[in-house]
């Protein structure tokens, strides 16, 4: 496994530049990856921007009009501004709706993938370093939690919690965490039977430090792979579950709840409804997991030309 | 048996098979919703009734506008202040051959209310009502007080063969051993979440339904049902979506049935707390409650633009609606109109009721009940939000909602202060909604049951209360009107719009639409 | 191995009696089944006679040793909406989901491993970046809006396969399957793609990934200096290395199939168990919605207890032991 470039790519600031640029320029080595990375970055853009970019604020109602609903890409609002995307049954300016909702998805995918990281990390390197019937028991668990379906995790969850983000979120987090633990005991095995732990054994450092300082950054290169992933997939889980009836609250829509009301719009020749917030969260979804792949590769030795 | 029947009996079939040859005939229905059970009496649920009446008649039966029409009773009249004399039709034998008499009715009437682990009973119905075998053929029915709604109320119980069904089990229903009707269809096969099937029922009674096989197929999604359709998978659908009703109506091959349903859409305010846990002023403090004042609720009304809901969220699948059924049925007001959108009277009204800057105030509503019922809450918000009254709109599945908008609050009463709520009038008349929606919350008399308003007014509750002893026609359906009346007049509901039901079906047949919206194979017509 | 077993059967049980608890006690806090199901015609009475029919006028601890009590004897309880066992609804429903999830898993491998082979022999090539393109849309897409594009594709345009529903069944094995008759097959195509894609993406990717790796490994380079074909190489030597992996993450993804099979199921009225448990959830059946989980968790701890004693009759390295526990 890495054990040379992981570290540098974690903590850029503190080392030299070099590694970090080697690293940097394997990366864009990629033209895809580099158009992902570049999308992507786009996308958050505008997300945060969303309440200054946008003409409308799709959850105030004051400024949602049901006399502006269905209306096809280009018209003109009562309010006087140009739908450029067209607008939904309730009257919202679909451009305004898919950034707006773009924020709650991608803040739903990162505080999900953050949350089930940290409890992950913690589970997983609690399972390695501790070893014998502790990780036993856990790793027990980890792997009945694995093989269990994560959509049925996630259903599961938020049919006894009922609907909200913070359920969504703590549903998406109980249905990811385990991926990260198996990530991080996997690696942190590998690790600590080098020679670099046992030194730092041998010198008399607390376990805590060799856990934290010396284990984990090491872990971290796998890590940032499956996070990348999972939030691609908890923001897609998300979308399924809003189509199943379970998602978040249809008033206030993320991209998966525009996408879901698009579903019955789908065969009504009003095309706009369902396709652009499709295709948001297309290109949302794929350029993560474009830079998830070229994460991986650069990040994996063993694929080195 | 004489020869001339054997003769008719050869003849019947031999015009059966050449009608079998003619044209296809299994037809074959696409459901929106499914049937929970092929017992009839285990859920009182539309799609279930609406199967149960294909294999099994009722006394008295209710047409595609639910007037009421003979059915296994030939006649019903009302002998003395308590008792109804049914007499039934004579030579109508069950599925499995036997004869149908009063003991089948007898057992029927026992049976229906009380079927083990039932969800949903046909209590309601039967409750004080005691039958009485005259003969073979002559049923008494008596109430300890005049009751006439008696026909209504037994035109909802199907029949059962007293041999086979009576002591059956839903599983023997299921299984289809029990299921043995007099209906136009014999059972054929169930199996749960795929298909039910039929068979024509060649000794019915009645007309014979054109169809030798029926197939009912639960798609519960709606574009994926619409997609059956068209391609050709199924002949006809029911629910067809309102998104896809432009798409389908400029499709020649598709042929759309529309029709008003006994369906209305409306809104219940809270009229019984002093404060109401969703209202607020406008700085979010506790206020008094403004929905006690009918000023402020005639503005709420007068804030609803009824016909843009009609028109942008119902894709102009729907009535306005200004009391609580639609025109043609018994005991609606001539009187009464849909309120008219009036913004600009509306904040007058709430400035002269000392709300000028009006409050804030929340809707709740289901997302999974009624057409596009989630679009329609949130368009209503708009439309108050528009006129001052700061509204947020909150709506869930219908699994979590109706639970607490009957007794959700810590003191098991309506938790709610605002809410949108449907109401299908299955007796087909105006005392199912007055009794239920807005007479007085009452326990003991089991009225006011879905009154989740606690609306209260003596003087209406009298007027109802008079009607349903009234036997008399005339003036029972002029209380109504009156009872419909002093409720609009006191705004104890706002009324929003009558949903209207759509069918879908391959072009060469035509659905006659129902009210009731059930879908019933024999009002598929051939054109 | 038989105290193994023993024991590893114990914790099942004690998984299966945990989720029991969870599952029973949420489900039993959201909503309130009974408004939702009586008819809106029934009064106060009817409502209360409803609630004594249910059993829902016991305490909530009542209601779990009833449970418990009756699940001992093999009884989960009536389903509220049919009335019937809820244990019979789902093993009744069980076959469609199972032979859409076998379908599908067939269909990953079936096309999944051919173009992940090629991908990976030619990286550089147009068609490899295509589909590598497309198995990242695959990965991509929402399942529910590739269902409803595959039904108008192939049912409405094209009018090749049916749109819906499970068709008719035959018997294999003595198992009623649509995978028996031309009729049921032809049914089971379109919702199976639909399932599959995810995992079609996958077996590319892990096949790609598996191909290139080996590729570059000593026992391919020591056949090519010794003169083997390439076709012979890669059939032969690169495929049957890389099958074991990706088999058997295909398998580990069968549950996950089966969870998907929710949105699929709903979309093509496929009469599985994952529409009978959205439905029991959206319409609060709260006796099948406990009564599933309680078989999908004895069927996957049985499936890990299984595959951990197949792995140790296949490779005598594993031992079958229970370290501390």
């Amino acid at each position: 496994m890495s054990d040379t470039i992981a570290p540098e790519t974690s903590t850029p600031a503190t080392k030299v530049e070099t590694p970090f640029r080697r690293f940097a320029s394997e990366f864009f080595e990629s033209r895809i990856a580099t158009v992902a990375l570049c999308l992507l970055g786009l996308i958050i853009v505008l997300a945060v921007l969303a309440p200054w970019i946008t003409p409308q604020n799709p959850y105030d109602l004051a400024q949602v009009d049901v006399m502006d609903g269905r209306l096809p890409p280009g018209s003109e609002a009562f309010a006087g501004y140009t739908m450029w995307l067209g607008s939904d049954g309730s009257g919202r300016d679909l451009y305004s709706a898919i950034l707006y909702g773009l924020r709650i998805s991608l803040s739903v995918g990162v505080a999900s993938g953050i949350i089930a990281l940290t409890i992950g990390m913690a589970i997983g390197l609690l399972a390695a370093y501790a070893g014998g019937r502790t990780e036993n028991i856990i790793m027990r668990v980890v792997d009945l939690q694995l093989s269990f379906p994560a959509a049925l995790v996630a259903l599961m969850l938020v049919a006894i919690m009922g609907k909200g983000v913070d359920k969504i979120i703590l549903a998406l987090v109980v249905a990811q965490w385990a991926y990260y633990a198996r990530t991080v005991r996997g690696t942190a095995l590998v690790e600590r039977n080098k020679e670099y732990v046992e030194a730092a054994q041998c010198l008399g450092l607390s376990r805590l430090r060799v856990v934290f300082r010396h284990i984990l950054p090491n872990c971290l290169a796998p890590l940032i792979v499956v996070g990348t992933v999972q939030t691609a997939h908890a923001i897609s889980l998300e979308a399924t579950l809003s189509f199943l009836g379970v998602g978040l609250p249809q008033t206030e829509p993320s991209l998966g709840v525009l996408i879901a009301n698009g579903f019955e719009y789908m065969l009504s020749g009003r095309y706009w409804i369902s396709v652009f917030p499709g295709l948001a969260l297309l290109l949302t979804v794929v350029s993560i997991n474009l830079v998830g792949d070229q994460l991986r590769d650069v990040l994996n030795p063993r694929l080195k030309k | 048996m004489t020869k001339v029947t054997t003769a008719l009996a050869v003849a019947t079939s031999i015009i059966a098979l050449a009608a079998t040859s003619a044209s296809a005939e299994k037809l074959t229905i696409g459901l929106a919703s499914e049937p929970t059970a092929m017992d009839p009496h285990f859920h009182n649920l539309g799609p279930n009734n609406a199967m149960a009446f294909h294999i099994y008649d009722r006394l008295v039966a209710q047409d595609e506008k639910q007037n009421l029409t003979p059915g296994l009773a030939v006649s019903w009249q009302p002998i003395d202040d308590l008792t109804w004399e049914f007499k039934l039709r004579e030579g109508v034998t069950f599925h499995d051959g036997s004869d149908f008499n009063a003991d089948d009715v007898l057992c029927t009437i026992a049976r229906a209310p009380d079927v083990p682990n039932s969800p949903s009973s046909f209590g309601a119905y039967l409750k004080g009502k005691t039958a009485e075998k005259i003969d073979d053929y002559t049923v008494h029915i008596k109430t300890a007080e005049p009751y006439p709604l008696m026909a209504n109320d037994i035109s909802t119980i199907p029949i059962v063969s007293d041999s086979a069904g009576c002591a059956a089990t839903t599983e023997e229903f299921n299984a289809g051993t029990a299921a043995v009707g007099t209906g136009p269809f014999k059972f054929g096969n169930y199996k749960p979440g795929e298909s039910i099937t039929m068979l024509r029922n060649d000794a019915y009674w009645g007309d014979a339904p054109a169809w030798t096989e029926v197939e009912f197929r639960p798609i519960k999604s709606g574009p994926s049902r619409v997609a059956a359709l068209l391609a050709g998978d199924v002949d006809m659908i029911a629910g067809v979506p309102t998104t896809d009703i432009a798409t389908l109506e400029a499709n020649e091959d598709i042929q759309l049935s529309q029709g008003v349903s006994n369906r209305v859409i409306y809104l219940h305010l809270d009229q019984f707390r002093e404060n109401s846990p969703f209202v607020k002023g406008n700085d979010g403090a506790e206020i008094k409650n403004p929905l006690m004042d009918p000023k402020v609720r005639t503005a709420i009304s007068k804030a609803i633009n009824r016909d843009a809901i009609v028109d942008r969220v119902m894709e102009g699948v729907a009535l306005p609606a200004g009391q609580l059924l639609p025109d043609g049925f018994f005991g609606v007001s001539e009187n009464l109109q849909p309120v008219a959108y009036d913004p600009e009277g509306a904040k007058a009204l709430l400035a002269e009721a000392g709300y000028p800057d009006g409050f804030q105030l929340t809707i709740h509503g289901p997302n999974d009940r009624y057409i596009n019922d989630a679009k329609i809450a949130e368009a209503i918000g708009q439309m108050l939000t528009r006129v001052g009254i700061k509204t947020s709109v909150e709506t869930m599945p219908r699994s979590v909602y109706f639970g607490r908008a009957s007794k959700g609050s810590p003191e098991g009463l309506p938790e709610f202060s605002f809410i949108l709520v449907g109401w299908g009038a299955g007796s087909g008349e105006a005392s199912s909604p007055l009794k239920s929606l807005i007479h007085s919350y009452d326990k003991d008399k089991g009225f006011g049951s879905s009154n989740r308003g606690r609306h209260s007014s003596a003087e209406i509750d009298a007027v109802i209360e008079e009607a349903l002893r009234t036997v008399d026609d005339a003036k029972r359906q002029e209380l109504l009107a009156q009872a419909t009346e002093m409720a609009i007049e006191n705004v104890a509901i706002i009324p929003t719009h009558f949903q209207v039901n759509t069918w879908a079906a391959k072009k060469g047949l035509e659905y006659i639409p129902r009210t009731d919206e059930y879908t019933f194979a024999t009002g598929v017509v051939k054109q | 191995m038989t105290v193994f077993i023993i024991r590893r059967l114990m914790q099942a049980l004690l998984v299966v009696f945990l989720m029991s608890v969870i599952v029973f006690f949420g489900v039993n806090v959201i909503g309130d089944p009974v408004h939702m199901l009586v008819s809106p015609d029934a009064d106060q009475a009817d409502i209360e006679a409803t609630i004594r029919r249910l059993g829902l006028d016991r305490p909530i601890w009542e209601q779990y040793l009833l449970f418990v009590s009756g699940a001992a004897q093999g009884n989960l309880g009536n389903s509220f909406i049919f009335g019937e066992p809820a244990l019979k609804l789902i093993l009744h429903h069980m076959p469609a989901t199972l032979e859409l999830a076998f379908s599908a898993l067939f269909l990953a491998v079936a096309v999944g491993v051919p173009l992940g082979l090629y991908a990976g022999l030619y990286p550089d090539s147009l068609l490899s970046k295509g589909i590598m393109a497309g198995s990242i849309l695959g990965f991509s897409l929402p399942t529910f809006w590739v269902g409803l594009m595959l039904i108008m594709l192939f049912a409405v345009e094209l009018g090749w396969l049916p749109s819906t529903g499970r068709g008719d069944t035959g018997h294999i094995l003595g198992i009623e399957t649509s995978l028996a008759t031309r009729d049921g097959l032809s049914h089971v195509l379109l919702p199976a793609m639909n399932l599959a894609l995810l995992k079609i993406s996958l077996a590319i990717r892990l096949t790609r990934a598996g191909v290139r790796e080996a590729m570059g490994q000593d026992y391919v380079k020591y056949a090519r200096a010794k003169g083997l074909s390439t076709r012979r190489i890669v059939f032969v030597h690169v495929l049957k290395n890389i099958m074991i992996p990706v088999v058997t993450v295909m398998g580990l993804e069968f549950g996950s199939l089966i969870g998907f099979s929710v949105v699929t199921e709903s979309i093509f009225a496929w009469p599985g168990m994952g529409k009978l448990l959205i439905d029991a959830i959206l319409q609060l059946d709260r006796p099948v919605v406990v009564a599933y989980l309680m078989i999908i968790v004895l069927f996957f701890v049985l499936i890990n207890l299984i595959v951990d004693i197949l792995y140790s009759i296949l490779d005598p390295r594993v031992r079958l032991r229970d370290q501390g526990a």
